[in-house]
Formats: C-alpha cells, structure tokens, sequence
C-alpha cells in the first residue's frame, strides 16, 4: 500500500492509543488496580503502528508477553484491553487472561503470550493454514531480541522458509532480553542477519521511525502475499520502562536511556506529519483529544465492569467439557 | 535466635557450598548482576564474579542441558529456571536427559545437578506462570523432587541437593519468599525425611510447600473445636517419607492429604493410592484429597482465589470425618 494520509493519521493515532493506554496501565499498576506482572511497550509505538498498517483484518499478528502495543495497532479496543488488565468479566479474554494473554481473534490476534519465543512456533502454524487454505492473508509474528535466543526462533525461520509460509517475523530489537543486553547476549550485531542461515532475506530498520518501519514491512508483505515466503525484519527500538513495572532497571546506563528518550518515535513521527502537510497542527490535536477521549471512557469502562462469576472458572477448558466443581 | 526469609536462606545455603567447592557454580537468566528474579540471588555476581554466577540467554533448553552436560563431566551445576513453567520449554533435558543418563550408561555417569523451580499461584500471573507440577516430576525415575515450606528447610534442603549425586528439582514457591523463620540448624536435611510440622492426635494432614500453613492454619482454627490437626511436611517428595505418615495415621486413623496442583492426577492421588494399597487397615474413613481445581490458573482475583485451595478447605473436609 502506498503511503497517504488516511494510513498515517491512522498510524498516529494508534501509536497516540498505544502511549496513552500504556501510561494508564502504569499508573492503574502503581495504585494496585493491576494484579500480577505488567510489561509496557512504551517506547516502541512506531514498530507495531508501522507494521499493523500494512494489515488487512484478516490478517494474523502473533503477538508477546509486551503485547499491548501489538494489539491496539491491530485494532483492538482499549476499553476490552483495560477491562482484561483489571481482570473484569468484560475484558477480552473475560478476565481469564490478563496482561500477557490477550486476544481477539476475530481480528487475526492470536494471543499475547507469556511464554518467551512461543509465539514463532505459532506463527508457522498460521502461516501454514493461510498457505493451506490458498488465501493471500499473511501472519505477523511478533518478538524480541532475547527470543531470538530460544530454539523455537531457529526452528520457526527455517521451516517457515522451507514452505515458503506467507510471515513477516518482525524482531523488536530493544536492546536488552530482560536484564541482559544484546552484547552480552549474542555475538551478532543485526540479528536480521540470523535470516541468512535459513535462506530469508533479513533487513534492519530503524524501529522509532515509523515511516521506515511501514515501508519495509510494505515489502515484507507484498512479498508473502504474492507467495515468496517470510521475511525477517529487525526494528531497532528501546523501551522506555522497565522489563516489567518494579524493575529498578539498574543494568542500564542512564545516558543510554537518555539518549534513547530524546528519540522519542511519537514526536518525530508527529514532526514529520506536519512537516510534510500530512497532518495539521489542528488534526493532531484533534486526534489526540479523540484519545483522551477514548482512555477516559476504558478507564470508566474497565473500572465499573464487574468481576467474573467465579462459577464461570470452569468454562472453556474444553469445547464440550464442563469440568464439575466437586469437593475439593 | 536466627532468623532469615525463605528466599535468604536458599541463597545462603547456594553460597555456603560456592565457598566451599569450586566445581559448584549458577547459571539462569538474570541471575548475575541483576541479583535474580525476586532478588534471590543479590549479591552472589559480585562475590563470586562471572565465571561462577552466569547469566545466560532466554534459551532453556540450552541452561538446562548446560546443567546436565557439566553435572556429566565434573562441575555441580545449579540452575535457576524463574519458573517452573519454563521448565517445560527444555523439558526434554531434564525427562529424557538428566534423569536417565545414570541408567542408560550403566551406572557410568554422575548427574549432580540442581535446578531452582520457582512455582505456586497467588499471585495474578495467570495460566502460564503459576503451576504446580509436583506430579510431572516425580513420575520420572531418576529425579529427585524437594519442595520446602520453611527457611530452614529450604537451608537444609538446599545444602542436601547441591551434594547430591543424582539431579534433585528444587521446588519453591514464589510467595513464600519474604517469610520469615527461625535457622536453628545449618547442617543439610536429608532426602526422604519428613517433619512433622505440628503434633495432633486426630487427623493428620499431609501438605508440601505453601499448603503446609494452609495446613497451620487449619489447624489453629480446628484447635477451638477441640481438634488436633497433626501436620506433616514430607519435604521431599521423592524420595518420600512415607514411614512417618503411616506412624502418625496409626495414631490419628484419618487423613487429608493437600498439595497446591490441579487435583487431577495430583501428586496427592499417590500419596493417597499407597495409604489405600498398603496401610488400608489403619484408616477408619476414605482419604481425603485436595487441591486446586481441575482448570488453568485464571488472571482474575476472585476467581483464583476460588481456584486455589486453602485452610477453609481443609476445616471443612475434617469436619466431614
Ligand atoms: C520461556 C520463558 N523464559 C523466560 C521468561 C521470562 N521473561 C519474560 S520477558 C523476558 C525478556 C524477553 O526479552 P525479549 O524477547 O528481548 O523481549 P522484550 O521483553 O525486550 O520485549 C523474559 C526473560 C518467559 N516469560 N518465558
Ligand atoms: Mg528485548
């Protein structure tokens, strides 16, 4: 798709979404409305909005334990996310899920998840049925620089390749597998050349650039709907929180997370709108009071749904089985 | 007196033996500068430097075969796996691996490694970061399994699988980690040696890891209806004291047997199916067991609280007898 104004007000308004819904999480975190373990995508807005806007609905993403991002650029909703965050009955996975375990598959979101490198296994699969079945849909698939330290990244690529599946494996590349840098991580320096050993073409893009992210995945896309199997893309990005919320984040230098604040993906992204007439100052401003808006209304949302009944623990385990509550 | 956390006293136990003995070092992610995940093992980057406190790639497959390669050829390796449920990610090290080399060679090899299995729910990580999975390795011949419930156990407990010669899965439950206990004893707990938790004379209860207070807790309430609770903390679970749970029900005649895994299939049913094939004679009513429900771990509070199982459970089950 060529780029043109409707795609990138749309891309800043979802990277405007995705910011807005991450700095809700973490302040609903801090006063102890969010149970268990929050991983925000702060930081990286331009990588899922410059991929997801290549996306039909149809489309697959596959997504990781730092979803949140991935999921508003596919169109999921806030409200729904935030009523998940909040474990309440009205969130997408009806407060079964949480966090790190949202889906909506009815638009090709298969599942945040908690388990590192996971999702690239899945994302074969996906792609395997959209080849199987002969439609021109592709799978995005999702994941960090740490997971392409896990055997499933290895196994994925090549048999992706192998079959010549329709998936774009989008490497997010913020530097750091939790505590433990790159450097320290793997001898490599692009992971997009891991991409050679399997026969995949693999390409770097600068990850705060949202333009860039969505030109190469452009490519990306048009290449696995038209048949020529995966390609490998590595966003270079950072996250500008913690691994998790808590994390005292002390094994990284504070100049380098200056420095990468000061690079900041929404501003630059909103400089260029302006500066090249794609958006006004006024439209800007209009979108990111529709985003106000719209966090103020998942925020209410979220907050006055009820809590599941707990009765309801034992639905969808199976597609025929209820499991009985007996005694414990 | 002593005291120290739960999560303290397994880091002091770790470094005691890294004092000692060369060949043991730790391996995991995060475990190194960072001081591990819920701070177990601050502090051990800087006294025992790189080369012995490793931080690795998110490759578990990879740590836990680095474990079993190294236990092979001299080194006494202990990994820190975050969380049980990663466990599975290199499973097939730890099933078809560490736990058969031993036999497959003929008794040729040593596997004297240790892997550290964060595990329990409780605290709103939903499905895939709260199990319990007591019953997948003690099925497996050729592991060992302890699971403590108090510091000193998890002292005592530490310093007896680091020693061991065979590979010993080291259960510990997340939220026991900021408990408090006495350490009156800084000698390893053998293997297969249970403790009774609390003395009692009509019911034992028969708990491991978090489900032990649980078990405390029954007891105290039962205790105002005039009811002894006797607990008992097996500790390890294999190899597993079964000796003291006969002697305790010659004494009591009834048993509750609780363990935090979804009860289908729970370690708690051999615990409960051996009472049953070899000590039929001393009860005097069925076996009672509990656990979580048979369901993934849900996200939401209200319902893992009702998941999870509790003293409440247990004081009803005894006023059943
Ligand atoms: C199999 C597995 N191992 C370890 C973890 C713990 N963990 C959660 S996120 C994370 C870091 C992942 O790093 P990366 O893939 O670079 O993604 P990022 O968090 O940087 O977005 C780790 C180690 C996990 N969830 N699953
Ligand atoms: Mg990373």
């Amino acid at each position: 798709m060529e780029l043109n104004r409707d795609i990138t007000s749309t891309m800043y308004l979802r990277m405007q979404r995705i910011r807005a819904f991450e700095n809700t999480a973490m302040t609903l975190f801090a006063d102890g409305k969010i149970p268990g373990a929050l991983h925000l995508y702060t930081g990286e807005e331009a990588v899922a909005a410059g991929v997801c806007a290549n996306l039909r609905e149809d489309d697959y993403i596959v997504s990781t334990h730092r979803g949140h991002g991935h999921i508003v650029a596919k169109g999921g909703e806030l409200k729904y996310m935030m009523a998940e965050l909040l474990g309440k009955e009205t969130g997408y996975c009806n407060g079964k899920g949480g966090s790190m375990h949202i889906a909506d598959v009815s638009k090709g979101i298969l599942g945040a998840n908690g388990i590192v490198g996971a999702g690239l296994s899945i994302s074969v699969g996906a792609g395997l049925s959209i080849s199987y079945r002969g439609t021109d849909q592709v799978c995005v698939c999702f994941f960090g620089d740490g997971s392409s330290n896990q055997g499933t990244f290895h196994e994925a690529l090549n048999m992706a390749g192998i079959w010549k599946l329709p998936i774009v494996f989008v490497c997010e590349n913020n530097g750091y597998g939790a505590s433990m840098s790159q450097a320290k991580h793997m001898l490599v320096r692009d992971i997009a050349d891991r991409g050679a050993a399997y026969g995949i073409p693999g390409v770097v893009v600068d990850g705060n650039d949202a333009i860039a992210v969505y030109n190469t995945t452009a490519e990306a896309v048009t290449r696995a709907r038209r048949g020529d199997g995966p390609t490998l893309i590595e966003c270079k990005t950072y996250r500008h929180r913690g691994q998790f919320e808590g994390d005292p984040g002390i094994y990284r230098p504070a100049a380098e997370v200056e420095a990468w604040l000061a690079k900041d993906p929404i501003p630059r992204f909103a400089g260029f709108l302006q500066e090249f007439g794609l958006l006004s100052a006024q439209e800007i401003e209009a979108i990111d009071q529709q985003v106000a808006d719209e966090i103020r209304e998942a925020i209410v949302f979220a907050e006055q749904s009820p809590y599941p009944a707990v009765e309801k623990i034992v639905e969808d385990i199976y597609s025929d089985i209820i499991e009985e509550v007996r005694v414990r | 007196m002593k005291t120290m956390n739960y999560r303290d006293a397994i880091r002091e136990a770790m470094c005691i033996r890294m004092r000692e003995d060369d060949s043991v070092l730790l391996m995991g992610e995060d475990v190194g500068f960072f001081g591990g995940s819920s701070g177990i093992t601050a502090g051990m980057f800087e006294e025992f430097g790189e080369k012995r406190v490793r931080d690795t790639p998110i490759s578990e497959s990879a740590i836990i075969g680095a474990a079993v390669g190294s236990a092979a050829t001299g080194l006494r390796p202990i990994i820190d796996l975050l969380f049980v449920d990663f466990m599975l990610v290199g499973i097939d090290q730890i099933v078809n691996q560490a736990a058969k080399m031993r036999y497959m060679f003929g008794g040729k090899i040593s596997m004297p490694m240790v892997a550290r299995l964060p595990c329990g729910g409780g605290a709103g990580l939903a499905a895939q970061h709260s199990q319990s999975l007591e019953a997948w390795l003690t099925h497996i011949p050729g592991l060992k399994t302890v699971y403590p419930s108090t510091p000193q156990d998890a002292l005592g407990l530490m310093l007896s699988a680091i020693d061991d010669d065979n590979p010993v899965m080291f259960l510990e439950h997340r939220l026991l980690y900021d408990m408090v206990g006495e350490i009156v004893d800084m000698n390893p707990i053998p293997l297969g040696v249970g403790d009774i938790k609390r003395a009692g004379s009509d019911v034992t209860v028969v708990a491991t890891g978090k489900m032990v207070h649980e078990a405390l807790r029954a007891a105290d309430i039962l205790a105002n209806d005039g009811i002894a609770l006797e607990v008992i903390d097996p500790r390890s679970l294999y190899p597993f004291d079964m000796d003291m749970i006969a002697k305790s029900l010659e004494k009591t005649r009834r048993a509750v047997i609780i363990t935090e895994e979804n009860k289908r299939v729970a370690f708690s049913a051999e615990i409960s199916a051996t009472i049953a094939e070899e000590y039929f004679d001393l009860l005097d009513a069925p076996v009672v067991r509990i656990g979580a429900l048979n369901t993934p771990a849900p996200f939401s509070p209200p319902m893992e609280t009702y998941y999870l199982p509790c003293a409440e459970d247990i004081v009803a089950a005894v006023r059943k007898f």
